[in-house]
């Protein structure tokens, strides 16, 4: 089995700790994990911000980057929705058959982490042990554009030594929206304050989630409001083990706040 | 009097951010939203067959709008051959004029409403005034915005954005104005507030010979029309006044009464999460008894307004299938801190972010900022009951506010140019996709950031000011993930670091 990461621009230039982890846990699980050097972003930015013209050579490079491996997966619930949901509606405006042909062939073997994890390799228990008390925080696009359902909550379900609690109004947008939060800032930050207080009342030390990009966004709230909440992403729980867990807190190395 | 319309609005950012500043607004907007969707979620999760009955009517919705030519015919006969009378109307300014000119023609200067969205959104009442016609609104949140000369914020409660005090206040300031007072001592307990709005009202319908409503539906094979409600007023103007003019848009329409029983099960449950709403009232043409009710003479005028235009669109047109139940603003948790007023239509939430910039045209600097006034999150797809995938529709007219393209103007095809301001951003978004198309430069940049982490200021200037005013940046790493890989994993390092 070939299976390809696709680390997403923003885990390789922000949070390389997660790139690790989620290496380190799929090679746990006995995975041979490549990393296409020739990879980039997804084009969601642009996308997203209505430029599809400035996406569509990033849909062709990803397309070419990740041609022939039997999986691509990625720790990034927006970004495998961006793959799967709009790379095939921009290769059809593109009026270009072989890009068509060639998203076709990437955009449906694009797995999340939790997908990759449950569906494909059929596992829950991935041996980790985190011994914290965790929220976690659906990110939208992963619950309704791809559907993730209960898969990453199984698997928190099964780490040793973890306390998983409640967030109220847990499916609520936390607000980021790429760049909704710098268009619409005032409304950006009310729904970003509202989600920091209900992760806070759950009493956790962590709020996990699968998409760091909403992590950033609410771990900078937390941090403003000098909160001890720690944002931390599912792979860096998952991948952590007796023997690699970091006594000091429930946080990673490459997750620091300003 | 009611002379606020929402002619010269400014964007969206701008009045959201002010409705987030204010604290009232957002705890009245966040009771009543939290509410209405937890009722919503459960009268839906009653039905086995939801997922079904939302693809009928996705599919009935678009199978008319295919065909709208031919159902549109089918109606104006069948109206006509009841005795009643189909004007069509290409835009606001010619319906209102249809209007006006209608209740000259019975001699009246006062009309009854039922709730129209349609009449809202070509303003029909300022419209009427300036003809010297007084139109009275009597569904109980409209009469609440048109006494408090204020706008409605929201598609099913107009005056949702109120809570019960200011609603007494609005009563004793200004019923007087427009007929019978408040009563004494008026305290805010809601029985005591509906009874004041049922004496006021009455004498009106009691006095009113022309009416004045929209639809919610209209059949083609009988040329009947459908309103729903909840209070009982629409069927006293429906009945009461000699003559009825109905504004309805031309989406309004479905093939037969089979195609109807889809949507009387899916408007109120999803709108009021109420299995059947109170009052379903249908008209079909004029009744000529004496003892009979209904009108002796009935208008129906068909309102265009950008819809034909639309519908010409392939991605867009599916905004027109929306059968106004509001449940995807009572979801949106933007709608729910900006308030209904920041949308600048009579369409607000996620439905007005799609339904205005393709009514009206992204020409102004409020209609090209709709598009933006969402986080994409979906909730909105979720819950609506004729699927309309409101964010895919957001995403396609954002570029058609940054890159421009192809639109239909009065049915002619035309290229538009970009939204004006969008310059600086598509800039930085072709200097963003070049680095990201070139992951050497990529890769350089990533470096850059991390030799010079330690400088990294703590606030940032222009428009990364609007992160840092309420959130700590994340901090640069040593080592981007590529360089990690390339350093301890890929064999082939050594060779292309030379």
């Amino acid at each position: 089995m070939r299976v390809a990461l696709f680390v997403t621009c923003v885990t390789d230039t922000l949070y390389p700790g997660t790139g690790r982890a989620t290496v380190a846990l799929l090679e746990r699980l006995g995975v041979e994990v490549d990393f296409p050097a020739e990879q980039s972003c997804c084009g969601q930015p642009q996308f997203n911000t209505g430029y599809r013209r400035e996406a569509e050579p990033l849909v062709r490079r990803h397309a070419e980057a990740f041609r022939g491996y039997d999986h691509v997966v990625t720790p990034s619930g927006s970004c495998a929705a961006m793959v799967r949901e709009n790379h095939p509606r921009i290769a059809a405006r593109s009026e270009d058959a072989a890009l068509e042909r060639a998203v076709a062939e990437v955009a449906p073997r694009t797995y999340e982490l939790s997908e990759f994890l449950v569906d494909v390799l059929g596992v829950t228990d991935v041996g980790a042990h985190y011994p914290h008390t965790v929220t976690y925080h659906p990110t939208c696009h992963g619950l309704r554009t791809l559907g993730l359902g209960d898969r990453p909550r199984r698997l928190l379900e099964r780490v040793r030594g973890l306390e998983l609690v409640e967030l109220p109004g847990a499916a609520e947008c936390c607000g980021f929206g790429g760049t909704f939060a710098v268009k619409n800032a005032a409304v950006s930050a009310a729904m970003g304050a509202d989600k920091a207080r209900d992760i806070e009342g759950t009493g956790a030390e962590a709020v996990c989630a699968v998409d760091n990009s909403c992590l950033m966004h609410i771990g900078g709230i937390l941090a403003r409001r000098g909160s001890t909440v720690r944002p931390v992403h599912l792979a860096e729980i998952l991948a952590a083990t007796d023997s690699t867990h970091n006594a000091d807190g429930p946080g990673h190395d490459g997750r620091r706040t300003r | 009097m009611s002379g606020r319309t929402h002619l010269g609005m400014p964007a969206f950012p701008e009045a959201a951010t002010s409705a987030t500043r204010d604290a009232r607004l957002r705890r009245n907007l966040r009771h009543a939203t939290g509410t209405i969707r937890a009722k919503r979620a459960e009268a839906v999760a009653e039905l086995p067959d939801w997922a079904e009955l939302r693809a009928a009517g996705a599919a009935i919705k678009d199978r008319t709008l295919r065909h709208l030519d031919h159902y549109l015919e089918q109606l104006e006969e069948a109206v006509t051959a009841a005795g009643g009378t189909v004007h069509w109307a290409a835009d606001a300014a010619e319906a209102n004029r249809i209007v006006t000119e209608l209740v000259r023609a019975t001699g009246e200067t006062e009309v009854v409403k039922v709730k129209s969205m349609a009449t809202q959104e070509i303003g029909l009442n300022a419209a009427l005034e300036k003809a010297g016609i007084r139109a009275y609104e009597t569904d109980l949140a409209e009469l609440i915005v048109q006494l408090g000369d204020d706008l409605p914020s929201h598609i099913l409660v107009p005056a949702i954005h109120r809570n019960r005090e200011e609603i007494r206040d609005v009563f004793r300031g200004r019923m007087s104005r427009w007929g019978r007072p408040a009563p004494e001592g008026l305290t805010d307990d809601p029985a005591e507030l509906a009874e004041a709005a049922r004496l006021h009202l009455r004498e009106k319908f009691l006095r009113a010979k022309v009416g004045v409503s929209g639809a919610n539906f209209m059949v083609a094979e009988t040329g009947t029309l459908v309103v729903v409600e909840s209070e009982g007023n629409g069927r006293m103007c429906l009945t009461l006044p000699e003559t009825l003019i109905s504004v309805v848009g031309i989406e309004k329409v479905v093939p037969t009464w089979r195609d109807l029983e889809v949507f009387l099960q899916l408007l109120p449950r999803s709108s009021t999460a109420e299995r059947m709403n109170p009052y379903t009232s249908m008209w079909t043409g004029t009744t000529d008894s004496e003892t009979a009710d209904g009108p002796r003479d009935f208008h129906l005028v068909l309102l265009d307004n950008g819809r034909t235009d639309a519908l010409a669109d392939t991605v867009g047109r599916q905004a027109l299938r929306c059968i106004r139940c509001s449940a995807c603003l009572n979801v949106c948790p933007v709608y729910e801190r900006a308030g209904g007023h920041a949308y600048g239509s009579a369409y607000p939430g996620p439905i007005g972010a799609i339904l205005t910039p393709q009514l009206r045209g992204t020409t102004t600097e409020l209609d090209a900022s709709l598009p933006y006034a969402s986080s994409l999150c979906g909730a909105c797809y979720e819950v609506c009951p004729v699927a309309i995938d409101i964010p895919q529709v957001l995403v396609y007219l954002r570029e058609r506010v940054a890159e421009g393209g192809e639109v239909t103007v009065r049915g002619q095809r035309t290229t538009i140019r970009p939204a004006r301001g969008h310059a600086a951003e598509r800039a930085a978004m072709r200097a963003a996709r070049w680095a990201l198309d070139h992951p050497g430069a990529l890769r350089a940049g990533q470096r850059l950031a991390a030799r010079t982490r330690r400088l990294h200021p703590r606030r940032l200037p222009g428009p990364g000011r609007a992160w840092t005013a309420s959130r700590d940046l994340p901090a640069v790493p040593a080592e981007s993930f590529r360089d990690w890989w390339r350093r301890t994993r890929d064999d082939r390092a050594e060779g292309d670091r030379r």
